[in-house]
């Protein structure tokens, strides 16, 4: 049972990641922008959500106000400090959204100060539900439920309606869809928004059972980018599936590695190793991806 | 094709006299903040250099370039730690522990391009951020105090402020004569020609990949070096030295000071360090002032400083 | 009367990067008129098309479309005005079916009254409406070339561009293409051909503007076209 335990984990943890990496992958695929700064909107998505629960004092209006504010925030970036950045050597993506990290943890040390926040669980998500026999916590199940809601939302978005037409057609041949009468522009800030609000609502839902500290951002940015390369840079299936695959192999590898590791190992010796390759089964794994299929799982047709 | 005294030779000569000076400034005001800054500057200059090697040269943006002071200052650290402060023991050691990992990421990473690149150089740097924050043994996240500088024998007292700036400037000097010489080899010209059409110079025969490879691996054994310096100007290692942050820093002084310039690194550094003072001392949260500049530069100022006296000279 | 005409282009001058490609370029194009522009390749035809939309940034001149200058306007500004365009190389959305290549960008700006619409352009192009669920890239080129006109018609434009339609396509695709812009021009369209195929221009077109290192060398209408073979000879390498 503690497997289906784990195995819950790891998929909830797989979905937010999901969350971070549709929207890298959204902007990457199609306005070939790398944004580092992704994760500092996470941040800001959690740190919004702290205030803003603290100040209702309901978590419902709260989380609400931080997703709009997050939103608000992305449009905002994108239009004032990103839009230069188009057409540019991902180089200078890279060093200009690098900076713009530096100036958020910085903006957040100084208006929330150093040390982190804490966002209380509402009583009514504080309960556990039973699960196969299992008692699961139910604000885990909740995180689980709006990721595959929004899955189905995104897939529904880009599959089906007009705007996820001009999303793809955006991405294969942007100058075409101009010619067509495509305004490229505001398609490129809607499509920031959307990204932006994801990653506040992944930054938001985790905050109650994870951290809302500085930093916090990075450290799954780059989890996030290892997710979008293994599943396929463009390609919000193949973030979907890394993304759970990865959640699965980390919160798996974590939780089973040290006693694998004590049936060859001595106990101190397990557990030493134990930590320091849990941390390296995500990149093991995408070492493993890239040597095989360098595109990707779902490599993304177009440009 | 240049007067003997150009604006940038003039600049460069400028500034490496004062280098050369420093320390009798210090030594006469009495001021060792200085010095051990201008170290600290002079170790990254060198760690800067050699990342120009692969990205300013060669348009390789590796993410992860700060894997390799840590592993260099690890190497001492440890070796320390087990009781062997030769220097001879610990420097080799350095050196090799990172030419073995440069060889291993460069393998798997030079096979992409772009921005697979980058993460992948930036997500094996993570990896051994995170092995070195598992060390327990070794301090773990909180770091590894070095008791003693790596000894050698009696040539060098690296214990000596003076000495030891002394020795990381001559290794800087001879890291940019060695740039230099490098880049106008056979080798530089393939590093370079890679760069901007790789298919042309594989057409031409050159088995492109092994020199990228090779320039990969000196460019970390070059990094290892400034980390083993890092370590004993420090006394102190930690995972925080190569966390991918530290990387960004490395990246942005190559830009900085100008790409594929020789002395572009040390004016980034130079640049870097001491903006980082200076807005430090105006206000605790410089880094706000940092970060939009940074994207500033990179929207107006792409050719850095080398590129701006570049400009002086022209106009 | 220069504000008759629905395009109008005033010496217009375009450079890529340092190199110019258009010197004091002129033509125009009246409501209902089927112009050509040819030349030999390099002289600077798509350079015009390119211009005209505004994807290509020009450095001097006038376009005036309907009266209103039109030369310094993004490219969607200049399609929603009313100019639709059929790209060389056909540049379909490879990542979307072909119903999608024609709904995506379909718009009536104009409120035209009887506009193009997705059962209009299948039943002029009946072969897409077998393939509609393809993907674009699974199509034949011939297909591929009517999926673009078919694209550009649904945004009900008042003057349709095409650049190259019938390039490497077979002469029974050809031909297909050929009747349909004739039935586009009789039903009132306006249209700005390039093209390499002399005679079948001469057949659809009322004028024809001949253009060579970015300039027009020679202006006329069908009957003086073919004329002037000189002309033909020494500007078109037939």
């Amino acid at each position: 049972m503690l497997l289906l335990e784990q195995c819950l984990n790891g998929l909830q943890f797989g979905l937010l990641l999901f969350l971070l990496a549709a929207g890298l992958t959204l902007v990457f695929g199609i306005m070939d922008l790398v944004n580092l700064a992704h994760g500092s909107l996470y941040m800001m998505g959690a740190y919004f959500a702290a205030t803003f629960v603290a100040w209702t004092g309901s978590f419902f209006a709260g989380a609400l106000l931080a997703l709009a504010a997050t939103l608000l925030l992305g449009v905002v970036l994108e239009m004032i400090a990103l839009r230069p950045l188009y057409g540019r050597d991902h180089l200078d993506h890279v060093l200009g959204t690098f900076g713009l990290i530096l100036f958020f943890n910085e903006l957040v040390r100084l208006v929330w100060g150093p040390a982190g926040l804490s966002l209380p669980l509402p009583p009514a998500l504080n309960a556990a539900i039973d699960v196969f026999g299992i008692y699961y916590p139910a604000y885990r199940l909740l995180i689980i439920l709006v990721s595959l809601v929004v899955a189905l939302f995104l897939y529904l978005l880009v599959m089906k309606t007009r705007l996820g037409m001009l999303i793809r057609a955006g991405a294969s041949n942007r100058d075409m869809a101009g010619a067509l009468g495509v305004d490229i522009k505001l398609l490129f800030t809607l499509v920031f928004g959307l990204g932006a609000a994801l990653a506040g609502l992944a930054g938001l839902m985790q905050a109650p059972i994870l951290t809302v500290q500085i930093g916090m951002g990075e450290n799954i940015l780059i989890l996030a980018f290892v997710v979008i390369v293994i599943g396929g840079i463009g390609s919000i299936r193949g973030a979907l599936v890394a993304a759970i695959f990865v959640g699965l192999v980390d919160t798996l590898g974590r939780a089973f590695l040290p006693d694998l590791l004590r049936l060859v190992l001595s106990v101190s010796a397990a557990s030493t190793v134990a930590r320091a390759m849990s941390s390296m089964l995500i990149y093991l794994l995408m070492a493993i991806v890239l040597a095989i299929r360098p595109q990707g799982l779902f490599p993304v047709v177009g440009r | 094709m240049k007067a003997a005294l150009d604006a940038r030779t003039l600049f460069v000569a400028i500034v490496v006299a004062g280098l050369l000076l420093l320390p009798v400034y210090t030594g006469a005001r009495g001021d060792q903040f200085v010095l051990t800054l201008f170290t600290r500057i002079v170790i990254l200059a060198i760690a800067a250099t050699s990342l120009n090697l692969i990205l300013g040269y060669g348009g390789m943006v590796s993410f992860g370039h700060a894997a390799y002071l840590g592993i260099g200052a690890y190497a001492v650290g440890i070796l320390a730690e087990e009781g062997i402060g030769s220097g001879f023991v610990q420097l080799p050691f350095a050196l090799a522990l990172s030419a073995l990992f440069a060889l291993i990421v460069g393998a798997l990473s030079l096979r992409t391009r772009g921005v697979y690149f980058i993460m992948i150089t930036l997500a094996f740097a993570q990896m051994v951020y995170y092995v070195a924050a598992g060390l327990d043994r070794y301090g773990g996240d909180d770091g590894l105090t070095i008791y003693a500088r790596s000894g050698f024998a009696g040539l060098i007292n690296l214990s000596n402020p003076t000495q030891f700036y002394y020795l990381c400037l001559a290794l800087l000097l001879a890291s940019i004569a060695f740039m230099w010489r490098l880049i106008n080899s056979r080798f530089g010209m393939v590093i370079c020609g890679s760069r901007s059409n790789d298919r042309r110079m594989q057409a031409i025969g050159f088995p492109t990949f092994r020199y990228r490879l090779a320039a990969f691996v000196i460019a970390g054994v070059w990094c290892g070096l400034a980390g083993a310096l890092l370590a004993n100007h420090t006394d102190f290692v930690s995972p925080a030295m190569m966390y991918w942050t530290r990387s960004g820093d490395l990246i942005v002084m190559v830009v900085f000071g100008g790409m594929g310039s020789l002395f572009g690194p040390l004016f980034g550094a130079i640049s870097l360090l001491v903006l980082e003072e200076g807005l430090s001392r105006v206000t605790e949260y410089w880094q706000i002032i940092l970060g939009p500049l940074l994207l500033l530069i990179v929207l107006f100022a792409r050719g850095g400083i080398d590129g701006l006296i570049g400009r002086l000279r022209r106009g | 009367m220069a504000d008759a005409n629905l395009l109008e282009l005033e010496n217009v001058e375009t450079c890529y990067g340092l190199s110019q490609v258009l010197f004091g370029l002129s033509l125009s194009i009246a409501p209902g008129e089927v112009v050509t522009l040819m030349g030999r390749n390099g002289m600077g035809k798509t350079t015009t098309v390119r211009s005209i939309l505004g994807l290509t940034r020009t450095r001097a001149g006038s376009i005036r479309f309907e009266g209103r200058e039109i030369r310094a306007l993004p490219a969607y500004r200049v399609a929603k005005l009313g100019i639709g365009l059929v790209p060389e190389g056909r540049q379909i959305f490879p990542n979307l079916t072909v119903r999608e290549n024609l709904v995506a960008t379909a718009a009536n700006r104009a409120g035209a009254a009887d506009p193009w619409t997705l059962r209009r352009v299948l039943q002029l192009f009946p072969r897409l409406a077998e393939r509609g669920e393809s993907m674009g890239t699974q199509l034949s080129g011939g297909e591929q070339q009517m999926l673009a006109v078919g694209r550009a018609l649904m945004t009900n434009p008042k003057l349709l561009i095409l650049d190259e339609a019938t390039e490497g396509l077979a002469p029974l695709m050809r031909a297909e293409i050929w009747r349909c812009l004739a039935g586009l021009k009789a039903a009132g369209l306006s249209i700005l051909l390039i093209d390499k195929n002399v005679e079948a221009l001469t057949r659809i077109a009322d004028r024809h503007y001949v253009i060579e290192k970015g300039q027009v060398v020679w202006t006329g209408t069908s009957p003086q076209l073919a004329a002037a073979s000189g002309i033909q000879h020494r500007y078109l390498s037939i």
